[in-house]
């Protein structure tokens, strides 16, 4: 309607920034910086050190070939993809009728199940491995079974495949939990209305409704079984395997070309499930509108019942592997003398070895939970609430979502090259608790990032507007305001940050040295030492430190909350 | 020339492609209360950002006072500012929120109290300091967002939309207090609002805006009784809209009926007439009286007091018309729907685009 016209070519105005933009912008360029050095170029070095020939020079895809052409190393990628399908096919249905349980039928206990399914995130991943062999190893109390199904022995694919699915069952069933209580129940309320059979409710209300989740667990539950090390070192034998090969070659031939080849191989399926994950997202539509009334399940004897069989078998399940890792690290001499002794624990402290690595555990999990806690933090505030730098924010945005498609191996093989090169001035963090702690800070950075920046975006938008227009500097509101309203959120990242740096394996295993071994390396150690009674304890000493933590964080928000969260709980008068 | 607070010039703002305001010249004086008044997309909260640095002009230049402030950040200009979220800082006590720009000043604390205080009864909220802002309702809510824009005295006073998430009864109540306040502390004033109603019951000029440019700048009578441009004509207020023929000697031919008009025009045009409701008089009707016409009632909108008539006329073409008769004046008359009245026009209050 109004006239358009014709813009004379003079450049846009530029605002002049305020000393506070510039303080802004600096720490900005620090975490940029940070994330560079730690994350993007260990990566690239893998990437360079595939094309390169052991002595440097530059060779172009020699060494992809020669891997393809190598029979064994080729069949361990068809293990590690055929493996990862199964357990993301049993898992899959398992893990959805659980939720299902839990979100959609008025079983009871449902408080207890949905624990006692979660608690293996608390533990390291191979311990399900190790209660796998006090099952059904050679000296398994149940090995009987194991022969009668028609197979040999539990090591192999079989023990992989099933002690995969313990791992992996927790985090496809949190997904899944998600996606099925975001239910509208108007849906439901219409079709019911219409007369809509339960069948045809379920194909066309809940599980398309579920689709966004089923898809993202289904990428989850596959990215990790395929870069998973823990559980194919303990239980694999001689069932060989991407993330055992890699293990192989690197520490034990020493061959860095096709390590790195094998490498990039692991991130490819992670960096699939991440662009397929992205593409899904943008076509996702809200599910929930602010008129969504929340889905009440109704009683329903007979599907009640059946669900809480389920349930509980899938418990009984978890429990039996729970349960056999505790008993077998308190039997005497497994299997000859089962009497309980406390002497795998106090052997363990007695050895000096076994505690120091505790000791390691937790200063890298409390180290991790501090620095990552604050760089995450301050880093999405700094992207989310501050102006200025517009050419760098997508460039932060990206380095702070490319570790979520980056398995620890690659990333500990990355660390390896790049600060163990001998040109690097950095060459002097190599093997020390600093660089275990930013390798495993960066390892985790997505999820922190994305909790923080969802934290910060529910704040009203316009703090810093107002607080600009007050002359009060942005770091004066971020410390009186922002930081008061999110520690609930502060703590829920730094319990992620504890707990996963208590249970990893995966990226430690490269960058280890003997001062700074932690506790789950020490079970791989124990394992191949034999002391599987020893590995057994360490594995439940290092669950048993992390519900401690996880319980200590939750009376420690529920302080906070009683201390500083007053405000939240006051109502119109 | 003096009065001059605040002066916009040239004003342009594109993103990417799309131009959000074209050349925005606006001058405004010292103590002046002014509403930037249009539909959603016109572009004016993106002009208000402007004047607080929330947003950069693509071009143009702002003047506050004596100092350029045209690329100044937020921290160098002097303002306050009051958003339709009222973000206040929910984990501080009231006072906190009031007292937040004052903290950073260094004054002693009894003093910034004594001033906390003031404020506080200057917006009708005496003894509220210790309470949050979750235990205050919405109109409460912005009252403390106002006090604490005013708490460090600024030249100029912001206000985003601030009373679009209130209800009816607390936006009449608080507009006219903000108003008064207004008027108590003397301090420039623009708020940005959709709402015609509310621009013409507080400012003391209306900016009417439509689609980045600026429509008519006008005291609120002016803008009423003479709207420059038909968008103003039909945004602010309520308005028929008739098709006719002006015709040399004052006259104008609307359907088959001639009516007497005050525009003497040089020679036959077609012509849009656009007229108000009120305009349209269903008394006092004289015999004898120019530009009467006789009209059926096809529907009665009850509004309480008055209601919204809309009447049809065969002499005046086939258009309904909307015609405001109070609920007396129907009782009185008993019309109801179908019965027939004269209605009169007025031809000063006619207006030709």
């Amino acid at each position: 309607m109004s006239a358009v016209l014709p813009l004379p070519s003079t450049t846009a105005l530029r605002q002049r920034a305020h000393w506070t933009d510039r303080v802004a912008h600096a720490l900005m360029l620090l975490i940029v910086l940070a994330l560079v050095v730690f994350l993007a170029l260990p990566l690239a070095s893998i990437l360079v050190k595939s094309l390169q020939n052991p002595d440097g020079a530059f060779v172009g895809l020699l060494n992809f070939t020669s891997y393809l052409a190598t029979p064994s190393l080729l069949s361990s990628l068809g293990h590690s993809v055929w493996v990862s399908l199964l357990v993301t096919l049993i898992t899959l249905p398992l893990a959805f009728g659980f939720a299902y349980a839990l979100s959609r039928s008025c079983m009871p206990f449902k408080g207890l199940a949905r624990t006692i399914a979660l608690v293996p995130l608390l533990a390291p991943s191979l311990l399900s491995a190790l209660s796998l062999i006090y099952w059904f190893g050679n000296q398994g109390l149940a090995r009987g079974f194991i022969h009668a199904l028609g197979f040999s022995e539990i090591y192999g694919a079989l023990g992989v495949v099933v002690a995969e699915c313990f791992a992996v069952f927790p985090h496809v069933l949190m997904i899944l939990i998600t996606a099925l209580s975001l239910a509208d129940a108007r849906l439901y309320e219409a079709a019911d209305a219409l007369g809509t059979s339960t069948r045809r409710r379920f194909f066309t209300i809940t599980l398309p409704g579920a689709k966004y989740g089923l898809i993202s667990a289904a990428l989850v539950a596959f990215t990790l079984v395929m870069t998973d090390f823990g559980i194919p070192k303990v239980i694999g034998g001689n069932f060989n395997m991407l993330a055992t090969d890699v293990f192989k070659l690197v520490i034990g031939q020493q061959d860095f070309q096709r390590g790195a080849v094998v490498g990039l191989l692991l991130l490819t399926p992670a960096l699939f499930t991440f662009v397929i994950d992205w593409l899904v997202q943008r076509k996702q539509t809200a599910m929930l509108s602010a008129r969504a009334v929340p889905y009440r399940p109704k009683r329903a004897p007979g599907f009640d019942a059946a669900m809480s069989a389920f349930v509980l078998l899938i418990s009984a399940l978890m429990l039996a592997m729970l349960g056999m890792a505790v008993f077998a690290s308190f039997a005497s001499f497994w299997p000859y003398n089962l009497t309980p002794t406390w002497r795998h624990y106090t052997m363990g402290l007695v050895d000096a070895e076994v505690f120091d690595a505790f000791v390691n555990s937790l200063k890298l999990a409390a180290g991790t939970a501090f620095f990552g806690t604050i760089l995450v933090f301050v880093g999405a505030y700094l992207l989310e609430k501050t102006r200025g730098l517009d050419a760098l924010r997508p460039v932060v945005r990206l380095l702070a979502m490319l570790p979520m498609a980056v398995p620890g191996l690659v990333l500990g093989l990355g660390y390896i090259f790049f600060f163990n090169a001998p040109g690097n001035p950095l060459h002097g963090l190599y093997q020390t608790l600093p660089l275990l702690v930013l390798c495993t800070i960066v390892h985790f950075y997505t999820t922190g990032h994305l909790t923080a920046v969802t934290a910060l975006k529910a704040l009203d938008a316009e703090f810093e507007s107002v607080s600009a227009s007050l002359k009060v500097p942005f770091f004066k509101t971020f410390w009186r305001v922002t930081l008061p309203i999110c520690t609930p959120t502060l703590l829920d990242i730094a319990r992620y940050f504890f707990i996963n740096a208590m249970t990893t394996i995966s990226a430690v295993v490269f960058l280890y040295s003997p001062g700074t071994k932690v506790a789950a390396i020490a079970i791989l150690n124990l394992d191949e030492a034999g002391e599987a009674g020893a590995a057994a304890a360490c594995a439940v000493l290092i669950t048993a430190g992390s519900t401690v933590v996880t319980l200590l964080f939750i009376a420690l928000g529920w302080w906070v909350d009683r201390r500083t969260q007053a405000w939240r709980h006051t109502t119109t008068r | 020339m003096s009065a001059d607070y605040l002066r916009l010039e040239g004003i342009r703002k594109s993103f990417g492609s799309f131009q959000a305001l074209s050349d925005i010249d606006l001058t405004i004086e010292k103590g002046e209360f002014v509403c930037f008044l249009g539909p959603s997309g016109c572009g004016k909260t993106t002009l208000l950002r402007i004047i607080a640095g929330l947003e950069t002009q693509t071009a143009g230049s702002i003047r506050q006072g004596e100092r350029d402030i045209s690329v100044l950040p937020p921290a160098r200009r002097d303002y306050g500012i009051v958003f339709q979220s009222y973000a206040l800082f929910p984990n501080l006590t009231v006072a906190d929120n009031v007292a937040y720009g004052l903290v950073n000043r260094k004054q002693p604390r009894a003093q910034i109290t004594a001033r906390v205080d003031e404020l506080l009864k200057l917006v009708g909220l005496p003894g509220s300091g210790p309470k949050f802002p979750a235990q205050l309702s919405g109109g409460q809510q912005q009252r403390i967002a106002l006090a604490r824009a005013l708490a460090t005295k600024p030249g100029l006073l912001l206000l985003d939309e601030p009373l679009s998430a209130l209800d009816a009864l607390e936006r009449v109540r608080l507009r006219q207090e903000i108003r008064a306040l207004q008027n108590q502390l003397g301090v420039t004033t623009i708020m940005v609002t959709h709402d015609q109603e509310e621009a013409l019951s507080v400012a003391d000029r209306i900016v009417v805006m439509n689609q980045g440019v600026i429509e008519q700048v006008g005291t609120p009578m002016q803008i009423y009784r003479d709207p420059a441009t038909p968008f103003v004509a039909d945004f602010v207020g309520k308005i028929n809209v008739l098709p006719g023929r002006l015709r040399p000697g004052r006259a104008l031919q609307i359907g088959t009926s001639r009516f007497e008009c005050a525009l003497d025009a040089d020679a036959e045009r077609d012509v849009k007439v656009y007229l108000r409701p009120e305009d349209l008089l269903a008394r006092p009707i004289a015999v004898g009286d120019a530009n009467v016409f006789e009209a059926a009632i096809e529907k009665i909108e009850f509004l309480g007091s008055y209601c919204h008539v809309s009447v049809r006329s065969a002499a005046i073409g086939p258009q309904a018309l909307t015609v405001y008769l109070s609920l007396n004046y129907l009782a009185e008359q008993g019309l109801e729907v179908g019965s027939r009245l004269p209605l009169r026009v007025m031809p000063e209050r006619m207006r030709f685009f």
